[in-house]
Formats: structure tokens, sequence, C-alpha cells
């Protein structure tokens, strides 16, 4: 059986790879002022390791005071969105050597959403707008299957992309309408919708998007694609904007 | 310090916890007390799938599989539980089906399955196709829809509180449970919970290694806060080593890319695991997979130049098939390593996955305070419990299936019992040792760091009880261990405010994660045999005769206050199958 060759990747496992790198962090804690102040530190980093890590060596080496959410630290459990040089990423899925650790690294807490200690936000508002879409499987409870329903592959990859969403409020924070207007749905509430709009079994349909044909619904959305860019899963949330929007004029999903 | 009442608290919102809350709070006045926001939580990361012997795509039945669970846990599940887990498998599926877990489907759209590690047709013939999968993010699945149903069915949540004592009423000398008290993360208050039920789903205690797949929060908070109650720890000494981690880091590579036909491969290329496991080879346990991989790690056989991890090969699986089925782990081999899976092999190590021991109880979900006496009002479900349905190591797959079946069978049955019986009175001064705690870390002028002391323990950790062990390096872990939690006493915090302190929380988890350590090296250190993940190079067999039993460890205060740990068994529970030689 053909095998393929071993050992191509540690080529430079052995040297040393640490760099210096300047961390230019957010500072906000009302407890010891009124004012968000910009802090420097200095680190010794792998540029292989993420932007988290660095965190994670201020915190524990430098500055305990230093606070963020975090968990598990791979990109599936949506905590550590931030500001990474004025783009929204996940603090666990950005490596060093892809941000140009030759200039100061900025890390600030995600915009529009009220800021309650350094790099940590008010995420209420942000459930509260995903809560209002309700996102849960509605179907008409006569007739349920003593099995599962059934579903085609086709029907089942139509809202596939929309699955992937984890809430981490990277693309609703990243929206110049919900910075202006809190009261916007966001793109992560319509993305949620989106799954269920689109899943065969679902039969609420209707009446989501009658929420989002609201004031403060999908129509708000003015296709700046910020969202899309700031996925970390990799979710086109634009066009699943757009898929809503259409939805909504031609009454068919 | 605030006083809430309900029927029922539940600690922790993952898996288990919302399977429980979506039922108690049907049936009981429900709070559930979390210290991660509900979709932050660890069954998030979970990859593979979930098994239930629906037989849609080959024959298959529960017997099978609770064979299956049996065997892989090298003898020492409780089989009556294994035979629960297996049978309410299927309507655990179909129920999350029915809330709206988006599920592969079959080209006839019933919910698709695949082949995992340990599950097998009839009794061990050939890998049987039973984990019932979303792509390779089936605990994604389940936590976003146990969390949409949550969200319907209006269970009353409390993010971000850190539940950090459990408080013991003793009625009539036997002990109830009388509530929790919990710290509020956003003010630094005290809040004292007094329920009728509670039911710890708190999850794992991965973050006492240092390699692992466990995210930064699973510090074994209720195990901690149990055991420090005088309640005992069971099988703590049973830790599972996932085979496929990434190299150094530990991220979670599922088992799944072996089920969809990825093989591992050592630095001459071979296919190593045929020498190990002839039939079921890169699909048998984990426990005998993560041996293999240090045997040839250790035999020289290790890739890179220091010869310290092996290959997981997915290069002869078509892209396609990549794409659909496992894209999330693609994706962290591009992200973390710069590899690309289509053409390149990615280099895994084991990685400290899932504790097997936790607090003991029995099928309904019920704590136990010895062998066989219920805590009244005290449930667990999920990896902070032990049922038995693992044993000595567990199968892939029926870790979401565990806190689907007993999530349920907990919250069903605290929220009934809730409604029996009357609240226990509160013990004075309930938030007294909490208090105590945070005040004595708030105030410390020590000169020991959290971060420091963590780092030592996770090392000693990986040296001395990891894949092998021997009396050796178990006491060279006890002693260690010792020696950071006397260090402990004196450590000291930087951030002394009431907002958000997660820096008063580090070190609070860091005591959570030495008191289990130590349970873990004790109960190792006793266990003079090899089974399932504990692996005994000077006892390399199974001793059945000394050690078909599970460990029961309490912490024990002496009068002049110095700490033990002491050691009971319990008998396992066995019904239709005998002890066999284990071969895969």
């Amino acid at each position: 059986m053909a095998t393929p060759v071993m050992d191509k990747v540690q080529a430079d496992a052995t040297a040393s790879p640490y760099i210096t790198v300047t961390f230019r962090v957010r500072r906000f804690n009302p407890e010891v002022s009124a004012e968000a102040t910009w802090e420097d530190f200095q680190l010794e980093l792998d540029p292989k390791e993420r932007v988290l890590d660095g965190l994670h060596k201020i915190k524990w080496e430098q500055d305990g005071t230093l606070t963020f959410r975090r968990s598990c630290a791979h990109g599936i459990c949506g905590s550590d969105a931030m500001r990474i040089n004025g783009k929204n990423r996940l603090a666990c899925k950005t490596l060093i050597k892809d941000i140009n650790p030759e200039k100061p690294i900025t890390v600030e807490p995600i915009k529009g959403l009220t800021v309650l200690k350094d790099l940590v936000v008010d995420m209420e508002p942000f459930f509260q707008a995903y809560r209002d879409v309700m996102p849960f499987l509605i179907t008409k409870d006569t007739n349920e299957p003593t099995r599962e329903r059934l579903q085609s592959a086709e029907d089942r990859e139509r809202f596939d992309d929309t699955t992937k969403c984890i809430l981490c409020a990277a693309c609703t924070s990243s929206c110049p309408v919900f910075w202006n207007d809190g009261q916007y749905f966001g793109p992560a509430a319509i993305v949620n919708a989106h799954r269920f709009i689109f899943d065969s079994r679902d039969e609420a349909g209707e009446q989501r998007l009658e929420i989002l044909n609201d004031r403060d619904g999908v129509w708000r959305c003015r296709t700046t694609f910020n969202c899309t860019d700031a996925c970390p899963r990799g979710i086109e949330v634009t066009k699943a904007i757009a898929e809503v929007k259409r939805a909504l004029i031609t009454r068919r999903f | 310090m605030k006083i809430h009442k309900y029927d029922t608290v539940i600690v922790g919102a993952g898996g288990a916890g919302m399977r429980a809350a979506i039922e108690a709070t049907k049936r009981s006045r429900t709070a559930v007390l979390t210290k991660l926001y509900p979709t932050r939580s660890h069954t998030g990361a979970a990859q593979g799938g979930m098994a239930a012997a629906l037989a849609n795509v080959e024959e298959d039945n529960w017997e099978w599989h609770t064979f299956d669970t049996v065997k892989g846990g090298d003898y020492l599940v409780d089989q009556d539980a294994a035979e629960i887990l297996a049978k309410e498998a299927i309507d655990s599926v179909l129920d999350l089906e029915k809330m709206g877990l988006p599920f592969n489907r079959t080209p006839n759209g019933t919910i698709d399955q695949r082949r995992f590690g340990g599950h097998s047709r009839n009794h061990g013939e050939a890998p049987v196709r039973r984990s019932c999968y979303a792509a390779d993010r089936t605990g994604h699945m389940i936590l976003q829809t146990l969390y949409q149903n949550c969200v319907k069915e209006g269970v009353e949540f409390f993010n971000e509180f850190y539940v950090l004592d459990q408080l013991i009423t003793e009625v009539d000398g036997v002990k109830h449970s009388a509530g929790v008290v919990a710290y509020e993360l956003a003010t630094g208050e005290i809040h004292v919970f007094q329920a009728k039920s509670v039911i710890y789903a708190s999850g794992g205690t991965g973050k006492f290694f240092k390699v692992t797949s466990n995210a930064h929060t699973l510090t074994g908070d209720g195990q901690a806060a149990v055991y420090r109650r005088g309640l005992p720890l069971e099988d703590m000494e049973f830790f599972q080593f996932h085979p496929t981690g990434i190299w150094r880091m530990g991220i979670l590579l599922t088992e799944g890319a072996r089920g969809e036909g990825g093989i591992l491969r050592n630095k001459d290329g071979e296919r190593f695991m045929e020498k190990y496991a002839p039939v079921m080879k890169d699909l048998a346990s984990r426990d005998v997979v993560s041996r293999s991989i240090y045997t040839e790690i250790r035999e020289g056989r290790g890739c890179g130049p220091e010869g310290d991890h092996v290959y997981l090969d997915l290069t002869h699986l078509p892209p396609e098939q990549l794409d659909a089925k496992l894209p999330d782990i693609t994706e962290f081999a591009r992200t973390y390593l710069g590899i690309e899976p289509y053409t390149d092999p990615i280099p895994i190590q084991p990685t400290a996955h899932y504790a097997m021991g936790g607090i003991p109880t029995n099928v309904e979900g019920e704590v136990l305070a010895d062998n066989t006496t219920v805590v009244p009002g005290l449930y667990a479900a999920g990896e902070v419990a032990c049922v038995s349905v693992h044993g000595a190591n567990r199968l892939g797959t029926n870790s979401l299936l565990d806190i689907n079946v007993f999530g349920k069978r907990a919250g069903i049955a605290a929220a009934e019992y809730a409604q029996k019986a009357d609240f226990v009175p509160l013990p004075e001064d309930p938030e007294s040792l909490v208090v105590g705690q945070i005040e004595r870390l708030r105030t410390s002028t020590g000169n020991e760091r959290v971060a420091e002391l963590r780092r030592e323990l996770q090392e000693t950790m990986d040296a001395n009880v990891m894949v092998f062990r021997t009396e050796q390096t178990i006491k060279t872990a006890v002693e260690k261990i010792a020696e950071l939690r006397e260090r402990y006493k004196n450590v000291a915090i930087q951030d002394k405010g009431r907002r958000f302190n997660t820096d008063l929380l580090e070190a609070v988890e860091l005591g959570n994660l030495l008191d289990l350590a130590e349970v873990m090296a004790v109960s190792a250190l006793a266990r003079k045999e090899s089974r399932g993940g504990h692996y005994r190079e000077d006892y390399p067999n199974r001793d059945d005769v000394n050690f078909m039993r599970h460990t029961m460890a309490y912490r024990e205060v002496g009068d002049d206050g110095t700490e033990s740990i002491r050691l009971d068994y319990k008998p396992v529970v066995q019904t239709r199958y005998q002890p066999m030689e284990r071969k895969y």
C-alpha cells in the first residue's frame, strides 16, 4: 500500500521560535476608573501561538487583573470574540504570525455591547435578540412520528451553513448598523432564524419571517459583508441574510 | 449575601445540565447555575457522534451495544447501568431529533450512522455503524439544540455563577442536600440557593493535565464541592487519554476520522495498529490505541526530531469526504498546524480527555454517601458523575449518550423528589466556608502564584500518572501534589476587586484541581493491576480476584485538622457478561 512521506513538518521544530511582541490592550475597570485606557505589554511568544496564549501570559505572569472570557481555546465555545488589530476574531483562533507581530497588536472588546471590565462585554442584549427569533424547532404536534422525522440529505444541506453558529457575537458586533442602533436584531439572530426557516421539518417559518420583517429586522442590513468577514466559523452570513430577505418577498423557503 | 429558594437547582449547563433542566423545569421550579454561558460548555467540543443501535444502516441491537460498553470498560462497568444506557440510547437520539437536532441523513432520510472505536457487531466480530452524527460537530449540535429547547421551555439560568460549596444538613442522622452556595462573577456577591433537589452536571477535571482536550474551565468544581463535604468519589484513577490530540496542543481530532477510514502511522509509514488489534485495528478502544501509540514512541518509531508523536493519515480519503464529514478537524489542522490534511498527515499524540470516575450515583442519578446509602435531594449526571457506565475506559460516542440518558433521568428524578419533599433547613451560616475561602484568597499576602502551581501540577500529572504508570511514578506525583497543596496555602492573587474577578476564580479552581489530583493519584497507587485507562507497568495484568471493584475515596479530617484520604471499595454489578480477556 502506498504510504505518504512522513516527517515533512518539523524542519524548524528545534530552533528557538520565540519573538518579542507588544500587546496593546484596552483596559477598563469602573472599580478603578471611569475612563478606558490603552496599556502595552511586552511578551515572548512563538509566532505559532495564539492571541489567547498571549493574553494568558499577561494574566498569569504580569498582571492578574487583566480580564477576558475564554473556555475551549480552539474556536468552538465562542467565549473569546474580541477586536484584534481592528477586526473581530476569536483570540484562540488567531495566530500571532497571521497578524503582523512587527507592530503592536491591539486587543479591545467587541463593539456595540456595553463593556463591563477590560475585554468582557454585556452579552445579554445579544442573547435577547437570539431568543426573540424563536430559535427552536416548532412543529404541529399532531401525528408526531414514533421514529425520527425523515429529511433528505438535500433538505438537510439547505441550512447546514447556519447550524455552525457558536453565538460568539463576532458578526453582530462587527455590523455598523448594530453599532448605531442596538435595537437591530443583528446578523447572529438572523443566522439562527435562517437555520429554522430553511429546515424542512420546521413549521413556523412564517412567524419568524414576520418577526424579521419588523423595522429592526432584516431590512436594516446594508450588505457591508463585515459579518461574513468576521465569522470564525466561515458562515456566509450575508448570504443567509439575503436568503431571508428573498423569502420575505417571495414567501418561499 | 442573597438567599434564593428553588425546588430544583442544577449546577452546570452543558449537555447533562440542560437535558436535566428541560425535564426539571416542566415539573418543578428550577434554577440552573452555570459558571459559563450555557453555549460555552465543553459538550460543544465533542465531535464524532452519539451511539445508539438504531440499525438504520446495518443490523444492530442494544444488547450488542451493552456488551461493547461492558467490554470497553474492561468489565468494571456496572452492567445494569450499561443496559439502561444502551436501551435508552435509541429514544435519546430520537428525542434530540424531535427537538430539532440536524443529524446527517442517509439516502432514505433517516439518521445516518458511522463507525467508532470499540463498537462492534455481534460481540466483537467487526466494526459496526452505530454512531449518530452531525458532521464532526455532534456535540456542538447537541449543546445548541438543548439550549434552544431550554429557551423554548423558559429555563431560568443564572449565568456566570460559580457554585463553590454543597450544603448538607443532617436530618434524623441522615445527610440531606440543603442547597448550594454560589459566587456571582459579575459582582463578587455570594448567593445561597436553598433547594429541595440539587443536580451536579458540572463536567470533568481534565485541566490537571497539561496536554488535554479539555477547556480551561474544566476544573472539577462539582466533584471538589461534594468531596470536601465528606462524600466519596468513585474510580478517580480511571482517566481516558484520547489517542488523537493535536501534537503538543492536545486539541481533539475525533475518532470519527478513523471511523471514516483514517489510519495511524509511525515514522516508517507503518499502520502499526494492525499489530496491536488485528480485528478492530485503528478502531480498537481508546485505552488500547493510546498505549499502542506510546509503545511505538518508546520503541523509537515515533515521528519528528524528538520522535514524540505519530501521524493521523487522512490523505487517502477523498477531499469531498473530508469536507462533508470532517470539516472542523481538518480546519483545526490548517489553523493550528498549517497542515493541509488532503495531502499531509497530521501529527498527533494522546491527550487527556475524560474522567471515567466522579461522584457515585445509582441509575436514577441519586448521589451515594457510601456503597449503598443515598443522599436525599442530591443528584449528579454526566462527566461529573460515575454511574458507572464507563468503568475503566469509556467508549467513544458513549459520553454524548450518557449526558442525554442520565441527564434526563436525573432531571426527572430530582424534580419528582422535589414535588414530594420539604425543604430541609439550611446549616447555620451557610455561606461561611465560601466567604472564608474568598476572603483568604483576596487578602493573602503570600508569595505563590496560581499559574506557577498549576503549571507544576500539570507537568507532574503528565509525567507520572498518564498512559503508563508505576508505583514509583505515582508516588512521585503524590509527593509533588502534597508539596503543591502546602504551597497553595501561600497563594496570592493580584486582582483584589469584586467585579469579574477571574484571577480569584482561577485560584479557587486550582484548589479544586489539587484536591482531585491527589484523589486520583492515591486511588491509582492502591490499584495494583492494569485495567482500561489505568495501566500499571509494574502490574501489567488485570486482577479480577483483588480489583474487580470500584474505588471509593473519602476525605478524612483528623482531630488535629490534618487531612487524609481513606479508600474503600464497592462491588461491581454484573448481570449477563462474565469477565473475559479483552482483545480487539
